[in-house]
């Protein structure tokens, strides 16, 4: 392992919480209704955080909490199965409701786990219903498609057929390219989880072969080993690095040659190495300062650094499995400073005192930290573009060259923003 | 329990972090947990704001559940008092911490601080975003100003005479996050002062602490926006004897009603309508013949209390359209929305479901619907042209120009954004004329072609589940034939005028007389 730096840090924080992750699970899965039983706050997040709906209904929703409902739970119980009626009543499409827990829901302790078996025998055949929680007390932003995935695997058939299941929301593009390459290199069972449909579970088991392709997903890793799934060691494929190294150790689980691995994708890297070309000689030597939201930040800055040549000011992350990240940290240059969790004042005084060119942030952040003359990136866009795999690699830095070019061509540095 | 899909407003500590956002020297400590920072993003990213909230969250998690979560918010609102150096200090708690009472606000007042600190109880489940906005800038006034409150006689509202100065007036109300606020304030100060009237605070946007202990050097408040002011200006008046403003300056008529509001207050004599009418090109560009196609217009008005009730006004009296629908999200000012809508002799719709006001929408069949950013939607995905007339609002809403709702130049930009999603009247009337051409393509709409495939869609869709409606009613070939040739902007209104008339009169089939004889009975 490389000797990088790791720092703890508690205090005021500004990130998403979970429950911003049914933003894209539900376009994964269109099939499924996220009903989030929460207060006008989590439904006013979600839909601020999604833009504006541009579709005539949502396939996600918020049970809003009111004074009556938190006189006593029983009643809370009963409200939630009047909607629930309501829901399905005006959506009969639906084929899995899952029941999001949030801040207000976790701490009244409202049992969402029964609700959904009672309304599992109600509406059995018709439709299937699980819960997880969302709430900002427990998860962080991509942890909620944790949460998501975990819920599901009780629902997943056993089977010993040997099979590759990548794990983790891809985009639908980017998933198609991988599932083809594979298939050149020999692997021909191949699936994802989550799938298109919700009600399309692949089946798992010990000859179940895990490849995560997010690196958030810590509990439905877990659980899934309890099936008997092994999971495969490997960095994230995020850059042609993390991305051939992960097509690598797919194909050693799969006893595929090394050999053939690189005879497939050596025309891809050579493509997508010319079309870095012109990112790097932006990115390069400019000074990175990572803020903690998305759980991406470890594997981008390994990419930036090692495929971009940009220097690491700090790696920011809410949280840190080391043993999820093992790889992603092993790839990291020396003295790398990862700062797990966040006091967000003493982090901001450490950005405008190391000066950097670029900062990866959330969009509370970007305005203000742009007003002050740093350029940023906001990290929600790395959840919703499709930046997996070796294709995508000059696509990912672009992200990071286009906000310095722009820098670039305005040269305005102070601004009145009001 | 609701079942909320989308929501006009947010809870009511959204609404306390535009007043604390909108002033000068105020740290609000929010106690919630991880994930409410995204309210900082309505600000900067909606408003472009270059600078954060003013807002401390403390932040607490599950673990922190079982221990002292006070401790938490103490230590929170030291380090941010000590980081912000605020004059007044906002403390409030977000939906979760509501559910743990730690009472943040009597901890920070047990802290021996100096400042004046504003305890806000704002129940996040059964308030909205403008009450908690409304309530915050009410009880920072009151914090600020209840100790002048014995010292102080009654404000007269003519003391300017004796004092030898120009008389002066606050304009409170205007918020981030309101509707086209900032440039609202520049036009309504633009207009007093051309009267000879001075402003004395503007608040709460732009304003400290030391303005609003200032507020009480004007002679009257003029209330902008309901929704955020009246609380405060009653109390205002209660304790002080400040006497308050209840027109709102928008559109040409409230704009006159509101100046001769002004200055009955303070005496100043009133003045020459005519001359006032002639400050802004709504009243002459209404008139010019162009305009005569926007007789009778059928406008469908959603929005909050105040703009919808402005916009039917307007709709209505300056520009000759007929108002269809009415309705607000704004429970406050139901009672005002109900009032109006009578008048017009249409029923208020007052609701917080979009899905209830896009129902009522496509029932109403308008021309054009003026409404939030979801109306916009709404309207787009029925083919309707819409303009946004009421927060909420994209970030397309807060525009680079100069443009305001209020007063005369409010006039202006009120004529633009309504009129230009319709067809211009010469180019309605020749398309009208030449629909018959072979050339002509059925459902072309001018400048907005785009939108006229989304009509026929909608149409079509319409027809073919209508077709077996539960009244049975049957389209006929000729009456089929018929109703293609009518233009495709009123087809729908006809459509359904068909249909209702032949329900009237138990016709069960549909033929090109009975679109006539319909045609005559509506006329």
């Amino acid at each position: 392992m490389s000797k990088v730096e790791f720092n703890k840090e508690t205090g005021p924080r500004e990130v998403f919480c979970g429950l911003t992750s049914i933003v894209w699970l539900h376009r994964r899965m269109p099939d499924a209704f996220f009903l989030v039983v929460g207060s006008r706050t989590c439904a006013h997040l979600i839909q601020s955080a999604a833009g504006v709906m541009i579709f005539a209904e949502p396939r996600f929703g918020t049970a809003i909490l009111e004074e009556k409902d938190l006189a006593g739970l029983a009643d809370a119980h009963e409200e939630l199965d009047r909607v629930v009626n309501d829901l399905i009543a005006r959506r009969p499409e639906i084929k899995t409701l899952f029941l999001v827990g949030s801040c207000p829901s976790e701490v009244i302790k409202l049992d969402l786990a029964t609700v959904a078996e009672k309304l599992n025998k109600r509406f059995l055949g018709q439709v299937r219903f699980v819960n997880y929680s969302g709430s900002g007390i427990e998860t962080t932003f991509t942890q909620g498609e944790d949460g998501a995935l975990k819920a599901l695997i009780p629902l997943m058939e056993s089977s010993n057929e040997q099979k590759l299941l990548l794990v983790g929301t891809l985009a639908n593009n980017v998933e198609d390219r991988f599932k083809k390459i594979f298939r050149n290199l020999g692997i021909s069972n191949i699936e994802s989880f989550p799938p298109r449909q919700s009600t399309k579970l692949p089946k798992i088991g010990k000859n179940t072969k895990v490849l995560l392709t997010q690196p958030y997903l810590s509990d439905t890793v877990r659980d899934l080993k309890h099936r008997g799934c092994e999971i495969i060691s490997a960095p994230f494929p995020l850059g042609i690095e993390g991305s051939t190294k992960w097509f690598l150790a797919a194909a050693k689980a799969f006893k595929i040659r090394e050999l053939k691995v690189h005879e497939i994708i050596t025309p891809l890297i050579k493509r997508a190495e010319l079309a870095l070309d012109s990112h790097k000689e932006i990115l390069k030597g400019k000074r990175l300062f990572l803020l903690p939201e998305s759980q991406l930040e470890i594997s981008l800055a390994r990419f930036l650094h090692n495929e971009c040549e940009m220097d690491l000011i700090e790696v920011g992350t809410p949280y840190l499995n080391k043993d999820l990240m093992k790889e992603e940290i092993n790839l990291l240059p020396d003295n790398t400073k990862i700062v797990e969790g966040q006091h967000v004042e003493k982090q901001l005084d450490r950005v405008r005192k190391s000066n950097p060119d670029l900062v990866v942030c959330g969009m509370g952040l970007a305005n203000p930290l742009e007003a002050e003359g740093i350029s940023t990136k906001w990290s929600i866009e790395m959840v919703f573009s499709p930046i997996h795999g070796i294709d995508q690699a000059a696509d990912l830095a672009g992200l990071f060259s286009k906000p310095l070019k722009r820098n670039q061509i305005l040269t305005s540095k102070t601004l009145v923003t009001h | 329990m609701e079942l909320t899909l989308w929501t006009y407003e947010g809870p009511p500590h959204v609404g306390a972090m535009r007043i604390a956002s909108s002033m000068k020297d105020i740290h609000y400590v929010l106690h919630a947990p991880q994930g409410d920072t995204y309210a900082d993003l309505l600000f900067t990213m909606i408003e472009r704001r270059g600078q954060r909230p003013p807002v401390t969250y403390t932040t607490f998690q599950a673990r922190d559940l079982g221990g002292d979560t006070a401790e938490l918010v103490k230590k929170n609102i030291k380090e941010a008092v000590e980081r912000f150096k605020p004059k007044t200090l906002l403390v409030g708690e977000s939906c979760t911490a509501e559910l743990i009472q730690d009472q943040p606000g009597a901890l920070a007042k047990g802290m021996g601080f100096d400042m004046p600190i504003v305890n806000l109880e704002l129940p996040a489940y059964s308030k909205k975003e403008n009450w908690g906005a409304s309530e915050t800038f009410y009880q920072l006034t009151r914090t600020l100003l209840k100790e002048k409150v014995s010292s102080s006689d009654k404000i007269n509202p003519l003391r300017w005479r004796e004092l030898g100065r120009r008389p002066k007036v606050n304009i409170l109300g205007p918020s981030l996050l309101g509707f086209r606020c900032r440039d609202d304030v520049i036009e309504i100060q633009r207009i007093l002062s051309e009267q000879g009237i001075d402003t004395n605070v503007v608040a709460p946007l732009g304003a400290s602490p030391d303005d609003i202990e200032r507020l009480i050097d004007a002679e009257i408040n003029i209330c902008l926006y309901q929704e955020i002011a009246e609380a405060s200006c009653e109390w205002l008046k209660r304790n002080f004897g400040m006497e308050y403003t209840n027109t709102i300056p928008i559109g040409i008529k409230n704009t006159i009603e509101f100046i001769n509001e002004v200055h009955k207050k303070l005496d100043l004599p009133l003045t020459n309508k005519e001359e006032l009418e002639n400050k802004s090109k709504l009243p002459w560009y209404s008139k010019s013949v162009d305009s005569n196609y926007l007789t009778g217009k059928r406008v469908f008005i959603f929005g909050d209390g105040t703009h919808a009730i402005a916009a039917a006004k307007i709709a209505k009296e300056e520009l000759g359209f007929e108002v269809v629908g009415l309705g607000t999200y704004s429970r406050e000012m139901a009672r005002q929305v109900r009032a109006t809508a009578k008048d017009l002799n249409v029923e208020a719709l007052i609701t917080n479901n979009y899905l209830e006001v896009e129902d009522a929408m496509k029932k109403a069949a308008p021309e054009l619907v003026l409404g939030t950013q979801m109306e916009r939607h709404s309207a787009k995905r029925l083919g309707i042209p819409c303009s946004v007339i009421s927060t909420p609002m994209h970030v397309q809403d807060v525009p680079a120009r100069y443009s305001p709702q209020m007063g005369w130049e409010g006039a202006n930009v009120i004529f633009d954004d309504w009129v230009h999603p319709l067809m211009m009247g010469l180019e309605e009337h020749l398309i009208d004329m030449f629909k018959h051409d072979f050339e002509f393509v059925d459902g072309h709409q001018s400048h907005l072609g785009h939108t006229a495939t989304n009509t026929n869609n909608i149409l079509n869709s319409d027809e073919k589940k209508e077709k077996n409606s539960k009244e049975g009613i049957i389209w006929t070939e000729s009456g089929r034939a018929e109703l293609t040739k009518v233009p495709f902007f009123v087809r729908g209104k006809v459509k359904t005028n068909t249909e209702k008339y032949a329900i009237l009169r138990g016709i069960p089939e549909i033929s090109d007389e009975t679109l006539y004889d319909a045609k005559a009975y509506f006329s």
